[in-house]
């Protein structure tokens, strides 16, 4: 699998999630400046965590309008699976690839700190590495991941099957002192309609190393690698 | 050129220059200085700049070593960590302006610290903060700490570098003035260090990032002045940060260094475009000569004095070899950077200052720099307290103490902080804040850095010069914890007001401290900072050199933490326990005392301590490490306890409560699955070691039966903070 990861300025997950992809495909991910208009061939588009234009206007929006957007939506609309995570989530919602919006924390401050989801559907790209329902142990680092849309899209993203995971407790169970940031449903990360986009706050790329306190983001990045071979 | 006829010694005071020091600006230029002249000599010669009551005793701690690359002097230090590789480090208070505007102030603190360590070449890899704060029951301390706390994060998460440790504690002597100092730690190529002395005549001096504006105008003076009760008017010398523009200067910077544009460099932190300029070409021997028109500014109308004073963050001076600028524009036009060529390197010796066509400024560099002044100022020390006899404490229920101690707002659990920093971010973390040191991982090559940042303040007042002993004892035991060789430290230098005869005692006592334990341990100072005239109407805060430790660890999958791991392990203690209260948190917390004299430091045990600690955990004797210190053995094994979730059951000679909370130095808490092997290897090293406990169960159980769950010493641990700052 080659993986192509698009770096905004302000992107600061970059390595982390590069890191994570090499470490399940044996390849050194493309890196691809913002103002690119090119993408090289790629198996699959990532878009870091960070804070893409400081984040200064509303989380995403500017990067959402970067030239090498364009190009991701029309690799997107051909199938090429595109994974977002944290500010490249806030970043997909803003760009309109993915449903809904994401919210300052209920807690109004910045939050660092493993959390549990609830795997919700096993039967994609992504999440083909776990088991539906099952329960992994992932870090977040946000400040702004609190899951919004309204209820017509939240029934139609349940019905539809795209809920990817929702925060849950340690036993799989979803309860609002769970909710680390209070959103909706507690979703933490949602699919696009074909189920080839991903947005997640939680960092699976930062418990992909035993030495760094969990593996259990191994999934994603391994089922993708089975997945896209 | 402007002359200096409205300048007089009055407005020199205003400025911070006492009338024998506006005499000698005088003697040296040869006439009265303008106003913007004034405005370089008394940035230049404030205490923040010339370190001029410090400077005398900072002079006699060991600096250097065979792993030193660079000592004090740089913006950063430098050691060599093997594989050509080094790790570059410095510590930096930002105390006055955070007291002024939290949010800010603690932001660009960081902000300054970051550039410290990318100017030197290096790849910032992570963040501490040593914080002091006063009474949580002054009305002031809550918003402080939200604002100071939510500034460091604004600015480290938006950077993307991971702050993984500190400290935060609280004092009523912090109430008007508080401590933020931040640490950041890089790494660079030991061969591919950049420095600041300028080198030669004609090359183009460059500045890039941030444009210049009005803010921190002269926030170098303000720092080295006491406050009084209009401290908030000072709010427009607090700078403003914008962590975007620094992440993409590092970013430029970084890449521009992969090439040989660059000749010399040197950030603009305090007093701004003027120190930079002044160092860059005192170090080379040099002069330079900029032209202000040509500095992007933020407004019009900006006078010289503005520009060369003003401290907007997130803004580089670098010195470009000969047509390398079209490469420097390249990158910095990528990043989206302001880039401008101001002036250039002279052989004159002089800083010129042009504008709008008009000579601004002309003086000689090297008596502005050579002929700071230097104090000597008079000292006066305390009377020595005297030792506390446990004899004469109450008796008290040490589970009940226990249980207070552990939810004081010193040690109570500092989660509700480090939960809102990434401490993740880059990958690499593999210890997470709470811990003794915050383990980071070095990429790809197995290694890791040790991490912490310590002082005890209430040592330090007691007995400067054992307080600042055992500043350096303790964090070279808390690298040592963690599995680390202690490689060097970074000192940050906080105390009262200089020019009174007791504080200046503190300060050279702290020294004299701090000297002997470094070459005792062979811990060198390579990068500090003074912070002097912490006082507000009058009252100095508790002197607090708070020591930024660095160790190594070969692999970093050997590093071992704090918590409990396995029920049958036995809990060993190194190091003897005398039962010292004096100056203890038992005293001052459950007694309501700050008296008495502190722990005595006995520095060859504590470095055969640590070195038998290290060999143990080298070879995979050690399941759990924990150094002894604010609260003494009880307070420790709750930690490792709560850290594991798991219980202990006490055994031994319990020594009364001075025996169970006494600050004894010198000690390690171990768990360990071979307690035999681990006794009789202390027994050979002739170091005193016992076996205290067992792991195993759900309490904490003193022998006897008293007892206290892990459950619930958890509550009371984590319950204190967040319940704080939400107003409860």
């Amino acid at each position: 699998m080659k993986a192509a990861v698009i770096i905004f300025p302000g992107s600061n997950r970059e390595r982390d999630v590069c890191a994570a992809l090499k470490r399940a495909s044996g390849r050194e991910p493309a890196i691809v400046w913002h103002r690119e208009s090119e993408l090289p061939a790629a198996d699959l588009i990532v878009l870091p965590g960070g804070f893409a234009y400081g984040d200064y206007l509303r989380c995403g929006a500017m990067a959402a309008h970067s030239p090498i957007m364009r190009e991701v939506k029309a690799r997107a609309a051909k199938g090429v699976p595109v994974l977002g995570i944290c500010n490249g989530f806030q970043v997909l919602t803003e760009a309109g690839m993915l449903p809904g919006a994401l919210l300052r924390n209920r807690t109004m401050s910045f939050i660092c700190h493993d959390v549990h989801l609830r795997v919700e559907n096993s039967q994609t790209m992504f999440t083909c590495g776990y088991e539906t329902g099952q329960t992994i142990r992932v870090p977040v680092a946000h400040g702004e991941g609190n899951y919004t849309a309204d209820d017509a899209t939240l029934d139609r993203l349940d019905g539809e099957g795209r809920v990817a995971f929702r925060y849950c407790s340690a036993a799989g169970e979803l309860t609002d002192d769970d909710n680390v940031n209070g959103s909706a449903r507690c979703i933490a990360g949602v699919f696009n309609k074909t189920r080839t986009v991903l947005g997640l706050m939680p960092h699976p790329e930062n418990v992909t190393d035993p030495l760094l306190g969990g593996t259990d983001g191994q999934g994603l990045f391994n089922g993708l690698v089975s997945a896209l071979q | 050129m402007n002359t200096g006829s409205n300048v007089t010694p009055d407005l020199a005071a205003e400025m911070g220059l006492s009338a024998d020091e506006f005499a000698r600006v005088e003697s040296i230029l040869g006439r009265t200085p303008n106003l913007t002249e004034l405005g370089v000599f008394s940035a230049m010669w404030s205490e923040h700049c010339s370190y001029k009551s410090s400077k005398i005793w900072l002079k006699t701690l060991p600096t250097t070593g065979p792993r030193v690359i660079c000592g004090p002097g740089e913006n950063a230090g430098v050691v060599d960590i093997g594989d050509g590789d080094a790790v570059v480090f410095k510590i930096e208070s930002h105390n006055h302006p955070s007291f002024i505007e939290p949010y800010q102030g603690a932001a660009t603190g960081v902000g300054g610290i970051l550039r410290d360590v990318f100017t030197m070449g290096a790849r910032p890899i992570a963040l501490l903060n040593s914080l002091r704060f006063g009474s949580p029951n002054h009305p002031k301390t809550r918003h402080l700490v939200g604002g100071v706390v939510a500034g460091i994060g604004g600015y480290g998460n938006c950077v993307g570098v991971p702050t993984v440790g500190g400290e935060c504690q609280f004092h009523p002597s912090y109430n008007g003035n508080i401590l933020v100092n931040a640490m950041c730690v890089g790494i660079a190529r030991a061969d591919r260090i950049f420095y600041s002395a300028a080198s030669g005549a004609g090359n183009s001096v460059i500045c890039v990032g941030a444009k210049t504006g009005r803010d921190g105008i002269h926030g170098a003076t303000m720092a080295s002045a006491e406050f009084d009760d209009s401290a908030a008017e000072k709010r427009p010398t607090v700078q403003v940060g914008d962590p975007f523009t620094e992440k993409l200067l590092i970013e430029a910077c970084l890449e521009l260094m992969e090439g040989d544009a660059i000749v010399a460099i040197q950030d603009m932190g305090a007093a701004g475009l003027t120190s930079s300029a002044v160092e860059m070409a005192g170090k080379g021997g040099l002069g330079i000569e900029l032209d202000l028109d040509r500095v992007p500014v933020r407004e019009p109308g900006m006078s010289p004095y503005e520009i060369m004073l003003s401290e907007s963050q997130e803004r580089m001076l670098m010195v470009l070899r000969p047509g390398s600028e079209a490469e420097a524009r390249r990158v910095f036009e990528k990043w989206e950077l302001d880039f401008a060529v101001i002036g250039h390197v002279t052989e004159t010796g002089r800083l010129i200052l042009k504008m709008h066509g008009e000579l601004a400024a002309d003086i000689p560099i090297g008596p502005l720099v050579g002929e700071a002044p230097l104090y000597e100022r008079p000292r006066q020390p305390r009377p020595v307290p005297v030792e506390i006899d446990p004899a004469s404490l109450p008796d008290r229920d040490p589970i009940e103490c226990l249980k207070k101690l552990i939810a004081c707002p010193d040690l109570a659990s500092k989660r509700w902080v480090w939960e809102q920093y990434d401490h993740l971010v880059m990958g690499n973390t593999v210890k997470r804040p709470g811990g003794d040191a915050a383990v980071v991982r070095i990429n790809d090559s197995g290694k890791a850095l040790a991490l912490c940042t310590d002082s005890t303040p209430r040592y330090c007042r007691a007995d400067p010069e054992l307080g600042g002993m055992q500043a350096v004892a303790e964090s070279w035991r808390n690298l040592t914890a963690v599995s680390a060789t202690p490689l060097a430290l970074t000192d940050n230098m906080n105390f009262g007001n200089p020019e009174k005869p007791e504080i200046m005692a503190e300060f050279a006592g702290a020294i004299t401290g701090m000297r002997a334990a470094c070459l005792a341990l062979d811990y060198p100072v390579v990068s500090g900072n003074v912070s002097l005239y912490n006082e507000t109407s009058g009252s100095a805060i508790l002197p607090t050199p708070v020591i930024g430790g660095v160790g190594l660890i070969a692999d970093a999958a050997k590093a071992v933490d704090l918590a409990l791991k396995q029920d049958g392990n036995a809990l060993i203690l190194v190091g003897e326990t005398k039962g010292h209260l004096g100056a203890s948190l038992y005293l001052r917390e459950i007694e309501g005392r700050e008296d008495g004299a502190p722990p005595p430091v006995d520095l060859a045990a504590e470095f055969a301590h640590g070195d038998f600690v290290r060999s143990q955990i080298d070879a995979g004797h050690v399941a759990a490490c924990h150094d002894v210190s604010d609260g003494g053995l009880l307070v420790a094994i709750a930690e490792m306890a709560m850290a594991g979730g798991n219980g202990v059951s006490l055994s031994g000679r319990p020594g009364g409560n001075a025996g169970l909370f006494g600050e004894d130095q010198a000690r390690y808490l171990i768990e360990t699955a071979v307690p035999d092997r681990v006794l009789a290897a202390a027994k050979d090293r002739g170091i005193y070691a016992q076996r205290i406990g067992t792991v195993g169960g759900t309490a904490l159980t003193l022998p006897g039966g008293n007892a206290i769950s892990v459950h619930e010493l958890t509550a009371a641990n984590e319950a204190w903070l967040p319940a704080y700052m939400a107003g409860a």
